[in-house]
């Protein structure tokens, strides 16, 4: 890993308008993202964890402007991607790749294999001849554990975890730098979660990837992340590096998260932390810190202001720990 | 605890009629469920682990499932012998069930005090306030906050996590010898799934209901579960208490799941030799019930496999003749060079 930074964020923010009522005014917004900041080194895995809502994909999305954010910027290998006309953007947009949650939604089913990897590889005029283009969608298929005979079936003919390995191949059919990862093993069954786990770390490995790892699953998180981010509610509220961040969490809903995970040893019940209540509603978060409501070690002043995410002066302190805890 | 279990599954064999043959389903189950206690069900997509419990409460999706054969004994009766109006009776009452989807499986267009009360009303005596004040006890035991003012709301007001709730006390409704919770918390976020998790304890522990857990989540198992069965392409392929799998898992698959799942080791590891860890993984996937292979249906990703695995059916068999502990492997997991 280099200390190349390949993309950086900077208080990026998204809302979502609420129209209601007559000529369809704006009468609300929803705050998906705000004020998120950060950096991704090159060839480094900075994995996003939080739980349904609170705003980890809109982030993903965001990044790749799939979604239009706001306000803030993102600066990908020296380039501001919020000040980029379309045109200029498409034309970066092969650096940067995504895969989805749902290997079943997000393959066409009227297309062959080889229309699929043909796509990006068309648009982006990656190869000269036909033959350079089939001996390409071969050499994907091949790193991504499928058949050669693969080329002419349909999305339909394939398992789960064989969908996603066709979407990981076309992700990187035109040799990307940076791949978001939203949630690519969640809809997978466990013995397959392991396989494309293991794929996307060889590949990394081999194709020095940098990829920003959207998750709930805690666990699969710490095993691929140098780094974990924590959000709730559409801010950051915690950022360490893996090894930190599980070992001694400093936000309180970052320590509830993580005892909230079922042990596997029957033998040890860890002592849990359960939270009350749900997650706010984004529409109208609660005064002060967000996460007031729920939390165990809340005081007066966090129902008053937002603790700033401030540094956690950790002994590593080139990773770098960041929480935004008044108590933390 | 007495010794007779509440719940016993024998030889259970449910398939659905398909255009290219008779898919098996589930093929040869055999359990028993004890009074209080939790059974976890464990396996993949596709294991036969739903169409169990649909089996248990006679709801096998019409025309193309069926029970073929096989008895599910409950309290000394068995349920594939009784008609219809009984077997109304007892399910939701008697046995009762959770699903996996709480989204789905309320009815969008009825509040939930109407969809609670009548599961009151249909199995109980009650008079209409009655019903209305054991529908507010039970939003109260289930810990939904004001249920007085909440039991006139309908489903798209709740989060997903209430709306468990609820289907947990509709199921509970009429005290329940037996509960099958089918994924109740995989579609919930971890949180949420620690509430859920310790409201089914508690209620559990407070009104002796005997759980059959249906999940793919084996840290689940480990917390919830006193008896564990894991499932393979519709067979059992692993019996025993809890701790025994954990400690000494004896089928292949058992012990390729145990070790594809990633841990968290809390800082434990050093970053710096993570990158060369990797997760080890079972090879392949799982057959086609229509396809299956001769012999054991594991051999294709099994480790072990030997040439005597791919002749006959394989026994599900005991450990040592005082064990409790099956499992459905000629070497019991362990390799012929180990």
């Amino acid at each position: 890993m280099s200390e190349e930074i390949l993309l950086s964020v900077k208080n990026l923010e998204k809302k979502f308008p609420i129209k209601g009522g007559l000529f369809s005014r704006e009468v609300g917004a929803v705050q998906a993202v705000s004020s998120v900041s950060f950096d991704i080194k090159k060839g480094e895995t900075l994995g996003l964890v939080g739980e349904s809502g609170c705003g980890k994909s809109t982030l993903g999305r965001s990044i790749l402007r799939l979604i239009e954010p706001t306000a803030g910027e993102i600066i990908f290998k020296g380039h501001s991607l919020t000040q980029m006309r379309k045109q200029d953007l498409r034309k970066l947009r092969r650096h940067m790749q995504i895969i989805f949650q749902d290997p079943y939604a997000s393959l066409n089913p009227r297309m062959t294999v080889e229309e699929i990897l043909s796509e990006p590889l068309d648009v982006h005029k990656v190869c000269n001849s036909k033959d350079e283009k089939l001996k390409k969608i071969y050499n994907l298929l091949d790193l991504c554990g499928l058949r050669k005979e693969s080329v002419s079936k349909f999305p339909h003919e394939f398992s789960g975890g064989q969908r996603q390995r066709i979407c990981i191949a076309r992700a990187l059919a035109v040799s990307p730098d940076f791949i978001v990862c939203d949630e690519p093993v969640s809809a997978l069954d466990v013995s397959i979660q392991a396989q494309i786990v293991n794929l996307l770390q060889d590949l990394q490995k081999e194709l020095r990837l940098t990829y920003l790892f959207i998750a709930h699953d805690l666990k699969v998180v710490e095993h691929i992340s140098d780094r974990v981010a924590v959000m709730y509610l559409g801010k950051i509220v915690e950022m360490a590096s893996a090894q930190e961040l599980y070992h001694s969490p400093k936000h309180p809903y970052t320590q509830a998260l993580l005892s909230a995970v079922p042990n596997l040893d029957p033998e040890h019940k860890a002592t849990r932390i359960v939270l009350k209540g749900d997650p706010p509603s984004p529409l109208s978060p609660p005064k002060g810190c967000h996460f007031n409501p729920r939390c165990p070690i809340a005081k007066a002043n966090c129902l008053e202001s937002y603790p700033v995410l401030r540094n956690m002066g950790s002994h590593d302190s080139k990773v770098g720990h960041q929480a935004s805890c008044h108590y933390a | 605890m007495s010794n007779l279990p509440v719940l016993s599954v024998k030889n259970l064999k449910t398939g659905f009629q398909t255009e290219s043959g008779m898919l098996l389903a589930v093929d040869d189950l055999s359990f028993d469920l004890f009074k209080g206690k939790t059974l976890g069900i464990v396996g993949e997509s596709g294991c036969g682990k739903s169409v169990t419990s649909l089996s248990i409460m006679r709801l096998v999706p019409q025309p193309n499932g069926k029970i073929l054969s096989g008895s599910i004994e409950f309290n000394g009766k068995n349920l594939l012998d009784l008609p219809l109006n009984q077997m109304r009776k007892i399910r939701g009452n008697q046995i009762s069930m959770i699903f996996q989807e709480p989204m789905t499986s309320l009815n969008p267009v009825f509040s939930i005090g109407n969809q609670i009360k009548e599961v009151i009303q249909l199995h109980q005596n009650l008079s209409k306030a009655e019903a209305q004040n054991k529908a507010i006890e039970l939003l109260k035991l289930v810990g939904i906050p004001a249920p007085e003012k909440r039991i006139n709301d309908f489903p798209y007001q709740l989060s997903g996590g209430m709306r468990q709730r609820i289907m947990i006390a509709m199921a509970i409704a009429c005290d329940p010898d037996v509960l099958i919770a089918d994924e109740p918390t995989t579609a919930l976020d971890v949180t949420i799934q620690a509430q859920i998790l310790d409201l089914l304890r508690n209620l559990q522990s407070t009104l002796g209901m005997s759980l059959v857990l249906i999940t793919h989540d084996l840290g689940v198992v480990a917390e919830m579960a006193d008896d564990v069965m894991v499932m393979y392409a519709g067979q059992a392929v692993e019996y025993s208490s809890v701790k025994e799998l954990f400690s000494n898992p004896s089928h292949p698959y058992t012990q390729g799941l145990l070790r594809s799942v990633p841990r968290i080791s809390y800082g434990a590891i050093q970053s710096a030799d993570k990158s060369k860890k990797r997760l080890e993984t079972i090879p392949g996937i799982v057959p086609h019930l229509l396809n299956l292979p001769k012999g054991c249906r594991f051999q294709d990703r099994c480790q072990i496999a030997q040439d005597v695995c791919k002749k006959d059916d394989i026994p599900f068999e005991k450990l040592s003749v005082n064990s409790t502990h099956q499992t459905r492997c000629l070497f019991k997991g362990k390799g012929n060079n180990s």
